[in-house]
């Protein structure tokens, strides 16, 4: 029990917590932004492996670190792009699409990094964003490092999360979004475009999800691995359902996660002699599905998630 | 009521409008005009086009030929660009879809709303508006809390945050689909009275309807489709429901009339049974059917009869109460048992509950008694049989099929109800459950339907009517309860009854206090 108290007094516990769970921020609100407009996206995890591969190679190529950024945001529009022609004005099944974005963006990243450097063997790095330094903030005791020690991409996550909630409940766009998801007759009816929404939509949340692969290349480590995004994309759509598409809920889901992990890695060096270390690797997993068979029971799913609309049809 | 004057200028017009679906011609060549001030009822059967040429005019279709005139600012009809929802609404049309076209997770006043402010704007404008709803409100006395939830509002309640949709956008011209197919008698006679008040204050209304009734008594002006083509446009005043029945049908049609009858012994008895959960739960039901009689259920859908139809049916376990087919207690009984001691069951859903689509006409006419050894010998199926019995039933029942082997999805509603009847009745059931049974039908099946219904009461069976339609009730039934959240009264002689108190009672109201 000792050991326990000790690692959530630490502060490096909780600066990992939310180190963590930036990814999975971008992640789950891009997530939930394709999913309001009523569009699944199963890309998402090709999506976080092109951000990844596109946002690093760029900086590698010589690009700025936020130009980066911007290259990640956009190769994940265009798979966004791909996704949203297939599934809104053709109708294909999300399902099918989704996994077909996955594999085709997941094996073109790895393609191209082959491509590019054909012959080495230990992947070159680049220099990564460094913890912000806030004067005053960062240097009060406990808080200042376990919360203010962060990359910027971070603080985009978080400053991305209010301005998300924002858009969604207080401006016009917002609402339209909620209604299309909901019932897109609603929408054609008062005049406005169901495919604009729902593509706009789904475009400007694959970028936001290729951010958080960008994060992992460009914040988290300073290089590209193949696997690194290692299943992250699909415990998004899970935190989705977990967050009943709302971005606060969202932003709790992504960090409980992330403290699961960084306390599963702590307590695996204290009492790891005895358990093996693959049962600490699953405790997130096994955590995430218990707390979506408790929640998701009475989700309020979007109601025309996965329903594709044609015009004249009802 | 008295029509608009003569001079009152033309809001609307459409000119020679054709919209075929491959080879079906929905629309053919219609023209219409629509004055400020008038209500015109746009009358005809289902599959008429009225619903097609209400799209065409809103911009969810685009029309092969033809074109629609709307009156402009300058006083001059200006042609409507086609295909354009966006435009409709620009140039002052207003739809109230009959599937309501509502965001159930977002608030009356977000969807009122909706795509009345650029997408762009950091803030919605959201005083100035609800000022605008407010005098809107109380203008035209559509009353809703505007704070709510979609989800959480009656149906009469959605139906008027779709008229609003249209008023806060100044619509001129107003269009409804079906508008009482979803509302209680009450509930219909407000929405009339409102919209008179609404022509009165200057805008064209067109209502669609194939309710007679409704079009008599609250229209100026009646527009008959018939196939897709205008076959009579005319005043309200001087036009009897005799007419325009035969006007939509194309040709005379005979009444049915229910022969005084003499009912028999109890036959079919439920005590105290109460079944299902949440909205559709029933609790405490009895009623008593005797040979010989038709028993109506009237009610707004949702408040139970669906459960209860289950219950008799053997879908669905009782947890309390008991059933009785002539004397004997039946005890926990699956749907084969209930078929098996004579029930007919022709259910609400006729197209997921009453057929299989994909399965041939002379499949489904022998699906209920595919036991039977005029259909099986051996644990082999007797096809040859079965399609020679199909035979005989489609020229028996009229049903229009290509062929006894064509797939029964491919039928119209009317033909699939009449393979259900044609199933079920020729079997000479005790008890007939009769669920809805004309829904969506039009005239003609309708009357099929009524007549199959009363025959079946000639022979002495006990039949249960629940229904909607208090029209059908009355005319049908020799008695007739209420059901309301899931409470059924007792069964009054339908002599008894009329059409207001029926309504108090649907909508939950004491009769002997309200009336």
């Amino acid at each position: 029990m000792i050991e326990i108290l000790d690692i959530l007094v630490s502060e490096n516990f909780w600066a990992a917590s939310l180190r963590i769970a930036t990814p999975l921020i971008f992640g789950v609100i891009g997530a939930l932004i394709c999913e309001r407009a009523g569009v699944l996206n199963l890309g998402i995890e090709g999506i976080f492996t092109a951000g990844a591969m596109a946002g690093w190679m760029a900086v590698w190529l010589g690009a700025g670190l936020w130009g980066g950024v911007l290259v990640a945001a956009l190769a994940g529009g265009l798979f966004g792009l791909l996704h949203a022609i297939l599934t809104v004005p053709l109708g294909l099944s999300q399902h099918v699409s989704g996994i077909g974005v996955t594999l085709f963006a997941t094996s073109l990243s790895y393609f191209i990094y082959r491509t590019a450097l054909p012959d080495v063997s230990s992947p070159p790095r680049i220099e990564a964003f460094q913890p912000l330094d806030i004067p005053t903030l960062s240097d009060l005791p406990f808080i200042g490092p376990a919360l203010f020690q962060q990359t910027s991409l971070t603080f985009l996550a978080l400053i991305l999360v209010l301005a998300t909630s924002y858009v969604l409940y207080r401006t016009p766009l917002g609402l339209a979004i909620q209604a299309v998801g909901d019932n897109p007759s609603a929408v054609e009816s008062q005049g406005l475009s169901v495919y604009a929404l729902r593509m706009g939509a789904v475009v400007v949340g694959s970028s936001i999800m290729a951010l958080g692969g960008a994060f992992l290349t460009m914040s988290a480590f300073d290089a590209f691995f193949f696997g690194m995004v290692n299943g992250r994309g699909w415990i998004c759509i899970a935190l989705t359902v977990f967050a009943s598409w709302r971005p606060g809920k969202a932003l709790i889901g992504a960090l409980l996660f992330g403290a699961f992990d960084a306390f599963q890695v702590r307590l695996q060096t204290e009492v790891g002699s005895f358990i093996p270390g693959q049962v600490f690797l699953m405790m997130p997993y096994i955590l995430s599905i218990i707390a979506l068979i408790v929640v998701a029971r009475k989700a309020d799913y979007p109601r025309a998630l996965l329903v594709p609309y044609f015009r004249g049809q009802r | 009521m008295a029509p608009p004057a003569i001079d009152a200028p033309v809001l609307l017009r459409l000119e020679g409008i054709t919209k075929r679906f491959g080879a079906l011609t929905a629309n053919g060549d219609v023209s219409l005009d629509l004055r400020q001030g008038e209500i015109l009822a746009l009358l005809g059967e289902n599959g008429a086009g009225k619903t097609t040429l209400m799209n065409i005019l809103f911009g969810h279709y685009v029309a092969d030929e033809g074109q629609v005139l709307v009156l402009g600012s300058h006083g001059a009809l200006e042609e409507l660009e086609p295909g354009s929802p966006h435009a409709a609404l620009d140039a002052g049309i207003g739809m109230v879809h009959q599937h309501f076209t509502l965001a159930e997770n977002l608030s009356a006043f977000d969807n009122i709303l909706l795509g009345t402010e650029p997408l762009s704007a950091i803030k919605s404008a959201r005083l100035p508006a609800r000022k605008k709803l407010d005098e809107l409100m109380e203008r035209s006395g559509l009353a809703v809390n505007l704070d709510t939830r979609i989800s959480n509002l009656s149906v009469g309640e959605k139906q008027r945050v779709e008229i609003l949709k249209a008023l806060y956008r100044d619509a001129r011209v107003l269009v409804l689909d079906e508008p009482t197919a979803v509302l209680t008698p009450q509930e219909s006679e407000t929405l009339f009275a409102t919209l008179t008040k609404l022509a009165g204050d200057g805008l064209g209304i067109i209502f669609i309807s194939h309710k007679l009734a409704e079009v008599m008594a609250s229209s100026h002006r009646v527009a008959v489709l018939r196939g897709g083509r205008k076959v009579a446009d005319l005043p309200t005043e001087g036009s009897s429901q005799r007419q325009l029945a035969e006007l939509m049908v194309g040709h005379e049609i005979s009444e049915t009339v229910r022969e005084p009858g003499t009912p028999g012994a109890p036959l079919f008895v439920l005590t105290g049974v109460a079944a299902g959960h949440g909205r559709d739960a029933i609790s405490d039901v009895s009623l008593d059917l005797r040979a010989g009689e038709i028993l109506g259920i009237a009610g707004v859908s949702g408040n139970g009869q669906t459960t209860l139809a289950r219950v008799i049916s053997g879908l669905e376990t009782v947890s309390a109460g008991i059933l009785m087919l002539e004397g004997d207690e039946l005890g926990q009984v699956s749907a084969r048992q209930m078929i098996d001691i004579g029930l007919a069951r022709i259910p609400e859903d006729r197209h997921h509950d009453g057929i299989v689509g994909a399965m041939t006409v002379s499949e489904n006419l022998a699906i209920e008694g595919i036991r039977k050894p005029e259909n099986q010998r051996f644990g082999m199926l007797r096809f040859s049989a079965m399609r020679d019995r199909a035979k005989d039933l489609i020229e028996a029942y009229d049903i229009r099929c290509q062929s006894e082997a064509s797939p029964a999805r491919l039928l119209s509603g009317g033909n699939i109800q009449k393979i259900v009847l044609a199933r079920t009745l020729e079997t000479e059931p005790k008890v007939v459950l009769a669920a809805q049974p004309s829904r969506g039908l039009d005239v003609g099946a309708t009357s099929d339907v009524h007549k199959r219904l009363l025959a079946a009461r000639a022979r002495g069976a006990g039949v249960i009517l629940i229904s909607e339609d208090l029209d059908e009730l009355m005319r049908l039934s020799d008695r007739i309860a209420v059901i309301h959240r899931g409470h059924l009264s007792q069964a009054e002689p339908t002599e008894d009854l009329d059409r207001s108190k029926l309504g108090l009672r649907m909508a939950g109201h004491d009769g002997e206090e309200a009336a």
